[in-house]
């Protein structure tokens, strides 16, 4: 394609990343770095139902003056990310210095909200995303061989994990598995201890939200695969039928090879979804023993009291976190590119 | 349920047209707010206004979309029904008006102890009040052969006897929901400890101390008859404990116990059994653990005055006191409503605040004190730590927020 014909064509697509992904990013790299002014408190006569009482509230007339001078808060440069709801630098440098062992020090690690959400989400990530490529795999495999008057239905009922509503479908296992819930109380039975309950032992809580990822994103990548099965070269597989390959060593040594570049699209866009992980820890009330960084975010927005600079913050590590986990995948794909160039 | 709600909705529409056929309004309103039988009363009624549209969005999270509604220009909601804690976080954002040119105008049936009043100004108009207390099993407790409990010693001694005696085997219930549910179980516990959650007249953290790990170690051994599940438990979820027969024993809200047992399905002798007391004290103290409530709506500041007057119209509408002759209506809640006569329902609520329960603490930076219980404490309740580091790790997440917002 010529340069300018590419100019052309790219430019309305340009224009819209520019303006609904580009400064939007800018924006909250700004709130990240300003948090707002000092509050300015004063004690007055409140009265309720119940009781007049001195209590303390916010001068709001002051804090318009102050919110007037510098509408953007105060600059407070990275400290945000330095405290203890993110990076928490003083405190792993002090759980470093005391520290008994390594396991100590990991422990005080988990205890931080930041690094706790991490160990989650990277646990998540590196679990889900190689099960959904082999689950995705699998399912495309059998569904291929499939009566061709089935596939129709079986493809649809393949794909309903992935159609369905993440949070709905986290609530319906959530209930399923709730000590009262159908899973739940066949687990009991077969495990002969009717006091096991998924929800109450951080471990199984775990098990049970990346057993929920695998089920809720297999389609996706079944799909992919699908699709990649019926481009198949037909005529390597019978030579390599001829040459006496199993059924195994056809699957190891033509179709992956040959899915090989659909697979690394999934795990591209598997690992940036898993990464922000969220849906299934509303959805099963995990919060007690599982977070994530979006679940940190939405944390600090949905409180009583709003904290966009830390939430802000948060979301800034997440898309250092996206870029540094795809950096892999990403030059893997450039060079490809340049190999055929 | 469904079809009740529609029935109520519709008795109210009837009972409006006939004895408030004032409600003409000319302005559109919108209405956001938390659910439960008694905030849907008030925006059924506040609906029953014609003349312009009353859009009601009423939902548990009314918290995490009524500050973002309302600090546009103009604001998609021009009002949010809110409690003594949701009111500071719009106080703080400024996103509410003063209402007292409007309650001279048209705020003629309101009591003086309905408007909260800040700094001489009227701030909210409150409806009900709302406190957590005992609701118990009455059959249960007859059959092991105690009171109802007065203290959580007293509640622990019935459980252990109630587990002992083979009749359940998780008789105690409670929001112990991790967030907010968990939170405010224990600012509970820890005022009726005799703790305070701030060092007086600053915003430095007061909970680290002998009142803050008592009361967490009250919690625990609560959570030792509780479902296993209880840290997923939020109010919901406890009553349907409840109602399904798993629970005898429960600290829960008032607005929430009237109205326990009318749901569909639920067994007779759960029915029955059903009883109502005050809050339980704690640890020998006097003072309730519990915290008084309660609930209003406010106007929001980013709307036309033409939407504001349409809209204290339709909320007075939804709080009129012609509502009071409807029964079921009565029970919904405390009303602090002229004309309201309680009902049996009400007795909790009225014992927490004849016992001098402390109310819920209107202070700018609670909001992020209970964000942070509710994320650390978790762990304690797991069992994963001590209560000195979960208390520890409590005031540290809430310094690390104070800062960030300019209060420390």
């Amino acid at each position: 394609m010529k340069h300018r014909t590419f100019f052309w064509f790219f430019l309305p697509t340009g224009l819209a990343m520019l303006l609904f992904i580009a400064l939007p990013i800018v924006s909250v790299v700004t709130q990240s770095l300003f948090t707002p002014h000092e509050a300015v408190l004063v004690t007055v006569e409140t009265c309720t139902p119940f009781k007049c009482t001195q209590e303390t509230t916010i001068d709001q007339d002051a804090t318009a003056a102050i919110r007037e001078a510098e509408p953007l808060g105060r600059f407070v440069g990275l400290s945000i990310y330095f405290d203890r709801g993110h990076l928490a630098i003083a405190e792993v440098s002090e759980a470093w210095q005391t520290r008994a062992s390594f396991g100590d020090f990991f422990n005080k690690l988990n205890n931080l909200p930041f690094y706790r959400a991490m160990g989650f989400t990277l646990a998540f990530t590196f679990i889900v995303t190689p099960l959904v490529i082999l689950m995705g795999l699998v399912i495309a495999l059998a569904v291929n061989t499939v009566h061709a008057r089935l596939k129709g239905v079986v493809i649809f009922f393949s794909l309903l994990p992935f159609v369905i509503t993440p949070l709905i479908g986290a609530l319906v296992l959530f209930w399923m598995i709730d000590s009262r819930g159908i899973l739940g109380t066949a687990l009991q039975w077969m495990a002969g201890d009717p006091s096991l309950s998924l929800k109450a032992s951080t471990g199984l809580m775990w098990i049970s939200l990346m057993i929920y990822g695998v089920w809720h994103a297999a389609p996706f990548a079944f799909v992919i695969f699908y699709a990649g099965l019926q481009t198949l070269p037909m005529d390597q597989i019978e030579a390599a039928q001829i040459d006496g390959a199993s059924r195994f060593q056809r699957l190891r040594y033509v179709i992956v090879p040959h899915l090989m570049p659909l697979v690394t699209f999934v795990a591209l866009i598997q690992l940036m979804d898993n990464f922000r992980v969220f849906e299934p820890i509303v959805g099963f009330n995990a919060s007690a023993h599982a977070s994530s960084l979006s679940w940190a975010i939405f944390n600090d927005l949905g409180g009583e009291t709003q904290q966009l600079s830390s939430a802000a913050a948060t979301s800034v590590i997440t898309i250092i976190g996206v870029a540094i986990l795809l950096s892999p995948v990403l030059v893997r794909t450039w060079r490809d590119y340049k190999g055929k160039v | 349920m469904f079809l009740k709600k529609f029935a109520i909705a519709g008795a109210m529409t009837a009972l409006m047209s006939t004895s408030a056929l004032a409600c003409e309004i000319s302005a559109r309103v919108s209405i956001v707010g938390n659910e439960f039988p008694a905030i849907q009363s008030v925006g059924a009624g506040a609906q029953a206004c014609t003349g312009a549209e009353v859009a009601t969005n009423l939902t548990a999270d009314h918290q995490k979309i009524n500050l973002p509604g309302m600090q546009g220009n103009p604001a998609e909601y021009t009002s949010a029904i809110v409690a003594n804690s949701s009111i500071v976080a719009l106080m703080n954002e400024d996103v509410i008006r003063p209402l007292d040119d409007l309650v001279a105008q048209h705020g003629q049936a309101l009591k003086k102890n309905q408007l909260i009043t800040i700094d001489g100004k009227v701030m909210a108009v409150a409806f009900m009040a709302n406190a957590q207390h005992l609701v118990y099993r009455s059959d249960v407790l007859e059959k092991i052969g105690v009171e109802p409990p007065k203290t959580y010693e007293d509640m622990l001694a019935a459980a252990k006897m109630i587990r002992d005696q083979g009749i359940m085997e998780n008789p105690v219930g409670g929001a112990y929901a991790a967030g907010w549910n968990l939170a405010q179980e224990f600012n509970n516990m820890f005022l009726g400890m005799g703790g305070t959650h701030f060092k007086p007249g600053t915003a430095e953290p007061n909970i680290n101390n002998e009142a803050g790990v008592k009361t967490l170690e009250m919690m625990k051994a609560l959570s030792e008859y509780m479902n296993p599940d209880f840290l997923t438990h939020d109010s919901n979820a406890t009553n349907a404990e409840f109602r399904a027969g798993n629970v005898a024993i429960m600290n829960m809200w008032g607005s929430r116990a009237a109205t326990l047992v009318s749901a569909e399905g639920v067994p007779q002798e759960v029915v029955d059994g059903f009883a109502i007391a005050g809050p339980m004290t704690v640890g020998g103290g006097n003072i309730p653990a519990s915290t008084l409530w309660w609930d209003g709506w406010t106007v929001a500041k980013n709307i036309s005055d033409a939407e504001a007057e349409a809209t204290f119209i339709a909320m007075m509408n939804g709080i009129a006191p012609s509502m009071m002759a409807d029964e079921e209506i009565r029970t919904q809640a405390v009303w602090l409503i002229d004309g309201y006569e309680p009902t049996e329902a009400a007795v909790g609520v009225f014992a927490a605040a004849g016992m001098d329960t402390i109310p819920y603490p209107m202070l700018p930076y609670m909001g992020l004190l209970h964000t942070a219980l509710g994320n650390e404490l978790a762990d304690f309740m797991k069992g994963d730590e001590s209560a000195e580091q979960a208390l520890k790790d409590v005031e540290a997440a809430y310094m690390a927020a104070a800062k960030e917002k300019g209060f420390l």
